[in-house]
Parts: structure tokens; sequence; C-alpha cells
């Protein structure tokens, strides 16, 4: 790990806010129209009508709290899935909760032809949130209650089973496909403060449970009888952090669509920066987050200017190689 | 030594679904010595252990914690009176020595009291009394089978209770560090009159180190009490099948068991 003292740990972690904050301002300033520092300074202090200051205020500012607020819930998702599956592929997409997402948004615009960002927000946050408790349930049958074995096994089934209900009705139905095709490949543009502003309350309990339950996600590591030994209710934790990951990732998944690889990693990068103590992967662990997708969207402007790449496209360009490496370094070195 | 019990069973049954493996149980524990549970491959030592440290649920009956349910306590309560070291546990990669010995304060902690200069006093012993201070700030996955198994008994020590119950805590270490571990469980015994219950394979070290050996076979308490007193041919024939001579130790004085079977005879005359 790289910062070894609590004093390290608490400079890096206001350190990390503050790229945080930069980031953010960068995703403001710069993209395909050509606007300046001073002009978005303007836009929110000095707002005259202008192209420019528009976009800054209606798509450039939503854009970058949209992926901050997106990155760090799928990466403290992420952290919590790994931890309560011991596993360390683990992410929400491993646990059918975008398949269910897609697959609710696929249904909307299949059977009720509607085709609203909005309307989707809701559906696929239903959708992850019911997917996941199938997943939950499924993973919890049988004598010893939820294991990690069992809930992954469980997560990848129902993920195939949605993906290939999600494909099979998208086959039939080729105007849907088009309308939902820029969804499924996960998107921080295009939407608006509002959409976020309704999940964001999701998040924020999200974020501040899961900080929560860290000390007591420390325990729960050592394994189930040791946990238990020591007086911690393994239960109640198990589900209370099925909730936080469904509040976190279904709120994720609903303003952004399905945005892969962030959730598996940033825990790993951010345990490699801070260690193994939850209390402090989940904080730096939502602030690289955020950076990370931060850094895909603003990338994603540049690379086919001046048409963007999808940022879950970016994320997966990103993770993949990281993916197969953590693969390669086997289950538990 | 006889300050009464420190855990009892009543009436108590374990199941894995309908197979039954402990039958309407009543067990007494003393308090303050070690009690070491023998048994064959799948007796229900292990289980018996387990139930008794609430890890798993009986299907009836009861376990008492100095004359208290233990269902019926909160489960920090009991964390407080009683540790458990499962069989083989693992800690999780890149933990150190010193936050594994922490958890074990983790009984005590609550919203208002995180950490206290108690928690840390007995963190601090913990450390002392295995032996692990020089290598707090390890990882536990670096450590040695014995080191490891040290760093886990100074988490149950750090967590303060007057029970400790160790489920086969000399597995898969070499002789050497069987006896170290038994050894450090001994000291901590005589030193601090905690109670020690556990499971051993080894039968001749249950014979040295118990007070107290419970034998068990079909669902049941074949045999209870000094090992002195229990271990002799007919029981080991009895709970273990097997064929043996009991001597006497001519170190320590407590049984011996010499198994027949097969294998290289040198003395004169006396193929078995």
């Amino acid at each position: 790990m790289l910062l070894k003292t609590n004093s390290l740990r608490w400079a890096g972690l206001f350190a990390a806010a503050l790229l945080l904050l930069v980031l953010m301002s960068f995703s403001i300033v710069y993209g395909y129209t050509d606007t300046t520092w001073k002009m978005a300074i303007d836009a929110f202090t000095n707002f005259n009508g202008t192209n420019e200051h528009i976009i800054i205020q209606s798509v450039r500012l939503p854009r970058a709290l949209i992926a901050a607020t997106v990155g760090a819930s799928l990466a403290i998702a992420g952290v919590l899935l790994q931890s309560l599956t011991k596993n360390p592929l683990a992410a929400p997409e491993i646990f059918g909760i975008n398949a269910g997402a897609g697959f609710a948004v696929v249904i909307t615009v299949t059977l009720f032809s509607i085709s609203n960002l909005q309307v989707f927000t809701w559906v696929s946050f239903l959708g992850a949130a019911v997917s996941f408790i199938f997943v939950y349930i499924i993973g919890s049958i049988g004598r010893e209650g939820l294991t990690p074995m069992k809930l992954t096994l469980a997560g990848a089934a129902m993920s195939a089973m949605f993906a290939s209900m999600t494909q099979g009705f998208l086959v039939i139905n080729e105007t849907a496909l088009e309308q939902v095709l820029f969804w499924l490949a996960g998107s921080v543009s295009g939407r608006k403060l509002e959409t976020l502003a309704a999940v964001f309350p999701y998040l924020l309990a999200g974020w501040i449970f899961s900080l929560i339950i860290a000390g007591k996600l420390n325990v729960l590591s050592m394994g189930e009888d040791v946990a238990k030994g020591l007086g911690l209710k393994t239960g109640l934790l198990k589900l209370g952090a099925g909730i936080v990951i469904v509040l976190l990732s279904g709120g994720a998944v609903a303003v952004a669509g399905p945005i892969g690889f962030l959730g598996i990693v940033i825990p790993h990068l951010t345990r490699a920066v801070v260690g193994i103590d939850h209390r402090w992967v989940i904080p730096y662990a939502g602030l690289f987050g955020g950076m990370l997708l931060l850094i895909a969207d603003i990338s994603s402007r540049y690379i086919i200017m001046p048409q963007e790449v999808p940022v879950g496209v970016m994320t997966a360009v990103i993770g993949t190689p990281f993916f197969v490496y953590i693969a390669r370094r086997g289950f538990n070195k | 030594m006889t300050a009464g019990q420190a855990i009892a069973t009543k009436d108590l049954t374990l199941s894995y679904g309908d197979t039954i493996i402990i039958n309407e149980l009543d067990l007494e524990i003393p308090k303050g010595e070690i009690t070491v549970f023998i048994g064959g491959n799948g007796c229900g030592k292990s289980t018996l252990l387990r139930s008794i440290a609430r890890l798993l649920k009986p299907k009836s009956g009861a376990v008492l914690l100095e004359g208290e349910a233990v269902a019926k306590l909160s489960t920090k309560d009991v964390a407080r009176k009683m540790a458990i070291l499962p069989q083989s546990p693992s800690a999780p990669e890149g933990l150190t020595v010193l936050q594994l010995v922490k958890q074990g304060r983790y009984p005590y902690q609550t919203w208002l009291k995180q950490w206290s200069t108690e928690d840390e006093l007995k963190v601090r012993n913990a450390l002392k009394a295995t032996g692990m201070e020089e290598l707090k700030d390890r990882t536990v996955d670096s450590l040695s089978g014995g080191q490891r198994q040290r760093a886990w008994i100074a988490m149950t020590l750090a967590q303060d209770t007057d029970t400790i119950l160790l489920d086969e805590p000399t597995t898969y270490l070499d002789m050497t560090h069987q006896i170290e571990i038994l050894d450090l469980l001994f000291e901590l015994n005589e030193k601090e009159k905690r109670t020690i219950v556990m499971v051993l394979h080894d039968l001749n070290l249950a014979c040295r180190y118990a007070h107290n050996i419970v034998a068990i076979k079909d669902q049941k308490v074949f045999a209870q009490g000094k090992p002195e007193h229990v271990i002799n041919c007919g029981l080991v024939k009895n709970v273990f099948g097997m064929e043996c001579e009991v001597t006497i130790d001519p170190l320590f004085g407590t049984p011996l068991c010499i198994p027949y079977g097969k294998g290289r005879c040198i003395l004169k005359g006396q193929g078995l």
C-alpha cells in the first residue's frame, strides 16, 4: 500500500477531493464547444445568455456532477460487493444489476413504446433493484444462508438471463434497438440536472450508510465464523450492505445507464493506495471512482471529435487490461 | 479449581437438516480448566463446539454460559464472555497482525466509544502473551503457520473473555508448533485461570494438556473426566474403533496411547 500512516491518508483524502474538484472544472471548461475558464466563471456569476454560457450551465455542469456522483457510487458499490462476496472480480454488472436495469428499459421501450429518459431513470432503478433482490434471495437459499459462492453464481445466472432476454426483445424490435442502444452503452451526457437530483437522495443515503458499516465490514472480512464469534450480526450486516448496493448501483445505472469496469477497477486501485481498512477504502474509492469517470468522460470528447465515444466504452477500454491483470494475478493472492 | 461450571448444555440436540449430530446432550464444562473434546472424524465434536459458540443454532435444547442461556444474551454480550477461534481461519490479504488483534476489541466498541486506552492495553497484552510484539506490523499472510495461529490466538485474547473455544488449533502445524501453541494455551490457563475448551485430534497431547476430557460417540458423550481416569484401551476401541495399548507417558505420567497396526516391527520375535 502507498499511504501507510493515518496522517498520510488524511492528507491523501484531502488531495483526492481537491483533484476531483479540479477534474470537474476541466469537465466544465473543455469540450467540443470552445469555452474558456473565464466564460465558465462568468456563466455562473454573470450569466449573459450566450451559447457558451448556456452550454456550460445546462450541458457541462450536469455532466460533470453526474460523472462525479455516478463514478463515486459505482466504485463504492464495487467495494461492498467485493467484500460481501470475497470475490475480487465482483462488480454491479456481475450481479445482474446492470442487466436487470437494461432489461427493464428495453421492456419499457418495446412493450410500452416509451423512450423518455426521465422514465428510463425510474424504470432502470426498479429493474436493478428487482434483479439484485432476486440474486440476493437465490443466494440466501439453503442451510448456510448467504454465502459468497452462491451469491456469485446467482448473480451470474440472473445476469445471463436478463441479458439474453434483452437481446431477444431487441432482435424482434429494431426501433427499440436504436432508442436504447445509446442508453445501453452508458453515458453521462444529455442528462438533465433534475435526473440527478431525483436519484441523488438515494445515492447520498448509500454513501453515508456505507461509511457507517465500514468498520463492521472489516470484521466480516475475517470470515463469517470469526465475525459471529466477535458478536457481529452478520446476517443483518449483509442485508444492510445489500440495500446500500441497490441504492448506489441502482441509482447510478438509473442516471447514466450501465457503465462497466469502474466497480471492479477502483476498489483494487484503492486498496493498493490505502490498504484494506474499509473505513479508508470506501471514501477513497468514492473519490477515485468520481475521478476516473470524469477522466473517461473528458477523454471521450476528444477521441473521435466532433463525435463522442460513449463513456461506458471508455471505462471498458481503460478497465479491460486491468481486469485481465487481476484475473491472472489470481483470486486470493 | 472447582469454581463451578463455565458452560453447560441442556437437552442439546444439533442437526444438519434431518441428520441428528448430537442428541439431547447434557454436558457441564468446568470453569478455569482445560477441556478437550475428542472423538472420531464426523462424531460431532466440532459441531458441538460451534454450537456452544452460537455459530450453529441448536435444533432444540440450550447452551448455558455461566448459567444464562446463550440464545437469550445479546451476541456482543456473549462475545465479551466467550471467544471462539474457528478451524483454519483466514485473514484478508494484507491484514497486519496488529489490525487482526485489534478486531478482538470489536465487542467492546460502541458508537460513542470507538477506541479506548483499555482497548490499547488489552491489545498490547495479547501481543505480549503470544510473543507477537515483534511481528505486529507484518501481514498475517506472510507469517509461518505457527506464527499465524499465535496471531489468531492473540486476537481471541484481546477479546478478554473468561472462556476461549478453539476448534483444532494445531491443525496443519508441525510438532514443534503444536507444542508451542498448546504450551501457550496451558500457560494462559495456569496464569489467568481462563477456561479453555478445544477440539484436538492428537489423543496423547489431549491427555497431556487437558484437565478434563470429553469423548464423544454416537451423538452422546461416551465418557468425561480426567484423562488418567477415562482413557484406556476400551475407550479408544469404542470411541475411535482402534486397537491400542495405553501406557504411561514417560515424561508427564499422563496416559499414552500406542496403536496396533501394521508397520516395521524391529522387536525380536514380537511381530504383532
